[in-house]
């Protein structure tokens, strides 16, 4: 059980953690999702005591951090960056930390193993690839078997293999009753693995809630229809009372409603439809919306954000008042 | 924490069959602990995926066994009980698992291995070639083991830059982010580093400057024909027609010498630690053995005189040469012996000041 309590982090003038308050609870995959820059790995940092918060608090099991009498055992992290000595040998690497915790050092070829990494134990993390040091780093957040694991963008930089495994241990360490709290960008890989869900957008929360509510809320299902005589279609829909949006590529879309009567409304008045299509926003859509606000550093070159597309930011708001 | 003995109901006597105890550790958990989170654990396997099921139960029991494997009572009980428990064993750690994993992490780097065999090759290298360079001369210039500073000079930059790096490095690749998480008792880090290099630093300097003196002691010791000396503090090196060593010289000049050394490549950790940063530490650390000398040398004239006879007297050099009965400054029966307590005052302050940064300062 990790628990943060108005948690604030500034570093200067910026604030990069903005009274916090959620908890993180065993058993669950807790998906941590935020922008770049939303304070995601400085919350983390925060909560190994790696960085000190301004105010507010962290605590795991009701105790600080550096309160932990055998660290590695109750928490493994895999940081951002990576943070790995490259001249040490991946081997040596595990054991060092392995004996700061007096953990038995047949666990270090236990955990390479686990990672796939047994066959460059004995090379220096320099030569690394991403996905290589990555695998080292979560063989060095399983290196105490914790009961609390914390995993920052942890597939980043691994192939679709690679991926899949994170996935699948992430499920089977939640499975086994330990705290699984991970962080990343993509909703739709979160929405793949994590059962629970805390969005933040700079440093402040924007939501707390299982996937299946956020699913549940922010899919908007439509329909889209595609014909050579939109006007009619509008106005044979109008007067079935049912509302149509026309989209600016010449389609119509029309929410809560089913195709099939749709298609046979259509085929009353003989309408020639060319596309009558079921649709789904997509997570990933959902999450933008619910950031937009909040986005600190985006690109410039994209003509249409999803500000534009829906109208903003109270949307986010206004969700996490309601949940 | 209960002990192995004090739990025989949950494992039958000799292991039991293992079917029968799935695991120690999780059965006792499993029933001493209310659960408050949605799921329960799964029955049986409470380990990560892949690993071979070879665990506690299976294990032969005996005192091996009882020691690597308590019982886990590092789980605080009560509301947050339940969630997993691991079936490694659970220490509670000390200083000694702090010096442990920085003894694996110095060895376990080339720059050890490179700065301690640069600073053997330059000490024994340099201080053998002026002593047999002195064997062939007839007059006696300095002690006998006195040469042995030569390459002790040189010697001393590698045990400083090793000193930095011990820290340093783990600021420049990010690894002091995982060593404050494997052991976030940051004063327990820094003294099990300076710990480590400090005795590291003094042996094998001690070792290299001994070397080097015995090979002084094997060359030059011996009847002298002429003796054409200037200084008067010589005369103690000719007893009775023969180079000697004098008095208190072989102990400056073997563990003095490593004391000395060892404690400015302490003082340089600290600087690391407070700096951060390979370069500028290695760089101040410069400064501070040279800066005195360099300035002394270009301080003519009469009013400097003072200022610059106390630049060379506290001048780290000076220490260090002093230790070798060839002090820079003017009084020629200087010990090196204060200076060193004054070094090794200096570098407690560091360290000190290091552990203050450290304890405040964001990683
Ligand atoms: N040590 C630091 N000093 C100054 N500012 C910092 C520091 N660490 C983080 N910040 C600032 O705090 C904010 C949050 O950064 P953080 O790395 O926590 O974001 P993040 O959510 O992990 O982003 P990303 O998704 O890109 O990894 C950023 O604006 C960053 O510039
Ligand atoms: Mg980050």
């Amino acid at each position: 059980m990790i628990e943060l309590e108005g948690l604030t982090k500034r570093y200067g003038e910026k604030v990069a953690v903005d009274h916090l308050t959620f908890s993180v609870r065993p058993g669950v995959v807790t998906g941590f999702l935020g922008p770049n820059g939303a304070g995601k790995s400085t919350t983390m940092r925060l909560l190994l005591g790696l960085d000190r918060p301004t105010a507010g608090d962290i605590r795991i099991d009701g105790r600080h951090y550096d309160q932990l009498r055998d660290p590695l055992n109750y928490i493994g992290a895999l940081l951002e960056a990576k943070s790995v000595h490259g001249g040490r040998s991946a081997y040596n690497h595990l054991l060092c930390l392995a004996q700061s915790n007096g953990i038995p050092e047949r666990r270090v070829p236990e955990v390479l193993d686990m990672v796939g990494l047994t066959a460059v134990a004995k090379k220096r993390p320099k030569g690394f690839s991403l996905g290589m040091g990555q695998r080292l780093g979560i063989a060095q957040a399983l290196l105490g078997d914790p009961r609390i694991v914390m995993f920052d963008e942890p597939v980043n930089g691994l192939d679709p293999e690679g991926i899949h495994w994170v996935r699948t241990l992430m499920q089977q360490l939640a499975a086994e009753g330990r705290t699984v709290f991970v962080s990343s960008h993509l909703m739709s890989e979160m929405s793949l693995t994590a059962e629970h869900l805390v969005v933040i957008g700079q440093g402040k929360l924007m939501a707390d809630t299982s996937m299946a509510a956020f699913i549940h809320e922010n899919s908007r299902t439509y329909v889209r229809l595609r014909t050579p005589e939109p006007e009619r279609l509008r106005n044979v829909l109008h007067t079935a009372g049912i509302p149509a949006v026309a989209v600016s590529d010449g389609s119509l879309e029309v929410e809560n409603v089913a195709a099939a009567r749709l298609g046979e409304l259509a085929a009353e008045h003989r309408i020639v439809l060319h596309e009558l299509s079921p649709q789904q926003a997509s997570l990933e859509e959902a999450f933008m919306q619910l950031t937009a606000g909040s986005v600190e550093y985006h690109a410039h070159t994209t003509a249409e954000g999803p500000e534009a597309r829906r109208g903003g930011q109270g949307w986010g708001q206004g969700w996490q008042e309601g949940r | 924490m209960t002990t192995p003995h004090q739990q025989p109901q949950a494992q039958p006597p000799g292991g039991g069959p293992a079917a029968e105890a799935p695991s120690t550790a999780q059965a006792a958990t499993q029933t001493a602990q209310p659960l408050s989170y949605t799921k329960p654990p799964q029955q049986a396997p409470a380990q990560p995926p892949a690993q071979p099921p070879a665990q506690p139960p299976t294990q032969p029991p005996g005192a091996d066994h009882a020691a690597q494997y308590p019982p886990p009572g590092g789980a605080p009980a009560g509301a947050y009980g339940g969630g997993y428990s691991s079936p490694i064993p659970i220490t509670r750690t000390h200083l000694g698992h702090a010096i442990a994993s920085e003894w694996t992490k110095i060895r376990s780097v080339r720059s050890t291995m490179w700065t301690l065999s640069i600073m053997f090759v330059l000490v024994v290298g340099i201080g053998g070639l002026s002593a047999v360079g002195r064997a062939g001369e007839d007059n006696i210039s300095m002690p006998m083991l006195s040469s042995g500073l030569f390459g002790l000079m040189l010697g001393q930059i590698c045990i400083i830059t090793l000193g930095v790096l011990v820290v340093t490095s783990e600021y420049g690749t990010g690894m002091i982010r995982t060593t404050l998480t494997a052991c976030p008792q940051r004063g327990r880090v820094l003294l099990a580093k300076s710990l480590i290099f400090f005795l590291l630093a003094f042996v094998m300097t001690t070792v290299a400057c001994t070397l080097t003196a015995l090979i002084h002691h094997s060359v030059l010791s011996g009847p002298v024909d002429r003796l054409d000396y200037g200084y008067t503090s010589y005369e103690e090196s000719v007893k009775a027609g023969e180079f000697v060593v004098q008095d208190g010289e072989w102990l400056g000049a073997t563990v003095g010498a490593g004391l000395y050394v060892a404690l400015l490549g302490l003082l340089s950790l600290a600087v690391g630690a407070l700096l951060r940063h390979s370069a500028g530490a290695i760089t101040t650390m410069m400064g501070v053995v040279l800066m005195p000398l360099v300035i002394a040398l270009f301080m003519v004239g009469e009013a400097m005189e003072t200022l610059r006879e106390k630049m060379l007297e506290f001048s780290p050099l000076n220490g260090l040469a002093s230790l070798y009965l060839i002090p820079m400054q003017d009084d020629q029966d200087a010990s090196g012996w204060p200076l060193l307590g004054l070094l090794a005052l200096v570098t407690a302050g560091a360290l000190m000041a290091a552990y203050a940064m450290l304890t405040k300062r964001d990683v």
